[in-house]
């Protein structure tokens, strides 16, 4: 990405700006691109074979043999790859073997409940983690840095389908201060009519403010849980992007002014950190998709995660390829989306481009 | 030779063979690492997880797999009559299958590091030496595999290939190399127009034996450290297979299928699923501190 050697002047900023962008998007797709050629292949080596999963085992020869020509079997691999991105370009992932839909409704129908997760852990490790990071950054080295530290060791090296046990161990069933597993209780389940599919939301915008804190006392054990290793992740990004910033001098000549310290830190300071930041959040975001499949399996959470792990253990591959690409075509989007926003809120990165 | 001449020895400003040299280098890298007593705890976590897993045969008083009694001798709470950690389900002694466990924890970690380091070493090598477009391709492919989530790719091999721990040390190991190929590329990059590489070169040495024998040994320490920081990862991706049941299969004592099998009991008998994952946890933190250690002492960038 760093080849952009030629030191061009202001004049030829927009069509630098342009030229850029053209090879971003290029990169973009040909990623995309390389994703579904992974995903294709997955499938294609599969020991199941595809056409029995369509038909059963007990169709007679005849059968078998159309739907052998009927999903392009007998043609050349490049040929079957290329139905394949013509068919995803589309929107067609086929048909789940399990729940006989198309695999793009079971995706839309499960995909709120992940979002709806995920932004809540998101939020949960974003006001947490960048006054951790802070604070840890002014206090280096002294007790409020050992306390994030080490929160952030038990981060990373805690499981976090057993944390996500204990938490319903400790608060559900012994001290009853959340709801179980699931999005919401079977009494409210019927009684919110799906608009967003995001139920906080949903329940709110109708005034029911029963059903909404039935919602909030089951999303906010397992979001609670996956925002505390968002937390751990940002909290440890924002302490060196602040360690980085306060050495700067003009902290110093901030200091030398008579700026109040707390002016310098969470004003001067801390603006500065934010750029990169956005960075690490949207990423951390990626990664929560990523810790909702185990998180989802615990809790019993009826998105993304457990669609995914449900269709891996019933092996109906179509449903698991389709959840795999979409899992990676966030990542690729939200990679982009950091890319962009950096680009678009550091003026010297918006310079150079 | 006395305690105090030999590390005057190893410390001298002025060592008289390669050999102390070296070893003097060695030393000082050791009394660096000593004094971070964190690392050293991973150190100790570490070299404990490689003698309970060599030994466990000798350390666990029961059977693995063969349960006790299945009237009177399950689910019995820790510390009761000589089961430190109780028994589960099946009557089977915790402890013993922890201690067993181990093994399966330590070969996950070794295998994968064993088959992703040289993947990564050769595809990075190759692409930054070559350049051009050697050099696009590999890259190319390298960010494809970057753009899923790690544990996300691990489950589509596994079900691909079927579930089996065996399986499971290859789907991690495929998502585990593009990290170090991105690693030993930027090490290349540095080295590659370097004055002895180029001598090499001129000597009519061969891009296989320049790449092999000169330029991997360089990148080699960098990618070790990045390895160890992520075998905390790999556990932890390896036990996340086992709890989703594509990993070890039952009734083998891996612990994150332990936890999956004790989710059962979770209200009643807590500790069978409890247990298992304060073994997770332990060694996952063990190797954290020892990379975290490692990498403070190895590389002089992050020193602070």
């Amino acid at each position: 990405m760093s080849d952009d050697t030629d030191g061009g002047g202001r004049s030829s900023a927009l069509p630098r700006i342009l030229w850029k962008l053209a090879r971003l998007a290029a990169t973009v797709a040909l990623t995309f691109l390389g994703l579904l050629v992974v995903t294709f292949l997955i499938g294609r080596v599969v020991p199941v074979d595809p056409v029995l999963a369509v038909i059963g085992d007990r169709a007679p020869k005849s059968v078998y043999d159309r739907v052998f020509i009927e999903l392009g079997l007998d043609k050349p691999l490049y040929e079957q790859f290329w139905l394949y991105l013509q068919k995803v370009l589309t929107g067609d992932f086929g048909q789940s073997f399990l729940t006989k839909r198309d695999i793009a409704d079971d995706i839309a129908r499960v995909f709120p409940a992940t979002m709806e997760l995920a932004t809540v852990a998101i939020i949960i490790g974003t006001v947490l983690g960048i006054p951790m990071g802070v604070w840890a950054a002014v206090r280096q080295g002294r007790l409020a840095d050992q306390v994030v530290r080490v929160l952030g060791l038990v981060g990373y090296s805690a499981p976090i389908f057993w944390l996500g046990l204990l938490g319903l161990l400790v608060f559900y069933a012994r001290l009853h201060w959340v709801s179980g597993p699931g999005r919401v209780d079977i009494a409210f389940e019927y009684s919110i009519t799906p608009k967003t599919g995001l139920l906080l939301l949903d329940s709110a915008m109708q005034g029911q403010w029963d059903a909404f804190r039935n919602v909030f006392s089951h999303i906010i054990l397992p979001a609670s849980l996956l925002g505390y290793f968002s937390m751990a992740y940002i909290s440890r990004m924002t302490r060196s992007f602040m360690l980085n910033e306060l050495a700067q001098e003009y902290v110093i000549t901030a200091r030398v002014k008579g700026v109040p310290e707390w002016r310098i830190i969470w004003v001067h300071a801390l603006r500065n950190a934010a750029v990169p930041l956005v960075t690490v959040i949207a990423l951390s975001y990626a990664n929560l998709l990523e810790g909702s499949v185990l998180t989802e399996t615990v809790f019993a959470w009826p998105g993304l995660g457990q669609y995914l792990t449900n269709s891996l253990q019933n092996s109906d591959m179509n449903a698991v390829l389709g959840g795999t690409l979409l899992i990676g075509g966030i990542f690729v989007g939200l990679n982009l989306l950091s890319d962009l926003l950096y680009t678009l809120l550091d003026p010297r990165v918006r310079r150079q481009a | 030779m006395t305690t105090l001449s030999r590390r005057e020895w190893l410390l001298s400003d002025q060592p008289q063979s390669r050999r102390q040299a070296r070893l003097g280098q060695v030393y000082r890298t050791w009394l660096s690492f000593r004094s971070n007593w964190l690392a050293m705890v991973g150190l100790g976590i570490v070299l404990l997880l490689i003698l309970v897993a060599v030994f466990a045969n000798v350390i666990a008083p029961y059977d693995p797999v063969v349960g006790g009694d299945l009237r009177t001798e399950r689910f019995l709470p820790p510390l009761s009559q000589g089961h430190l950690f109780g028994t589960d389900d099946l009557a089977r002694d915790i402890f013993s299958r922890i201690v067993h466990g181990s093994r399966l924890t330590l070969m996950v970690v070794v295998l994968v590091a064993v088959i992703a380091t040289p993947i990564g070493l050769l595809v990075g090598t190759t692409s930054g030496y070559f350049g051009g477009w050697v050099d696009t391709v590999l890259m190319r492919v390298t960010d494809i595999f970057l753009a899923f989530p790690r544990l996300i790719l691990a489950l589509a091999f596994v079900a691909a290939l079927g579930p089996g721990i065996e399986n499971a040390i290859i789907a991690i190991a495929i998502t585990s190399w593009p990290p170090y190929a991105r690693l030993a590329r930027a090490e290349t990059l540095t080295i590659r127009d370097s004055d002895y590489i180029n001598a090499a070169r001129l000597q009519g040495a061969s891009s296989a034996r320049i790449l092999w024998g000169h330029v991997t040994p360089l990148c080699l320490s960098s990618v070790i450290i990045r390895v160890t920081l992520d075998m905390a990862g790999i556990i932890l991706t390896a036990a996340g297979l086992g709890f989703l049941g594509l990993g070890a299969q039952p009734p083998q004592p891996e612990w994150g299928a332990m936890i999956a099998s004790g989710r059962r009991f979770l209200i009643d008998q807590w500790w069978v699923a409890t247990v298992p994952g304060v073994a997770i946890f332990v060694v996952s933190l063990g190797f954290n501190l020892l990379g975290d250690g490692l990498r403070d002492v190895l590389d002089p960038k992050a020193r602070k």
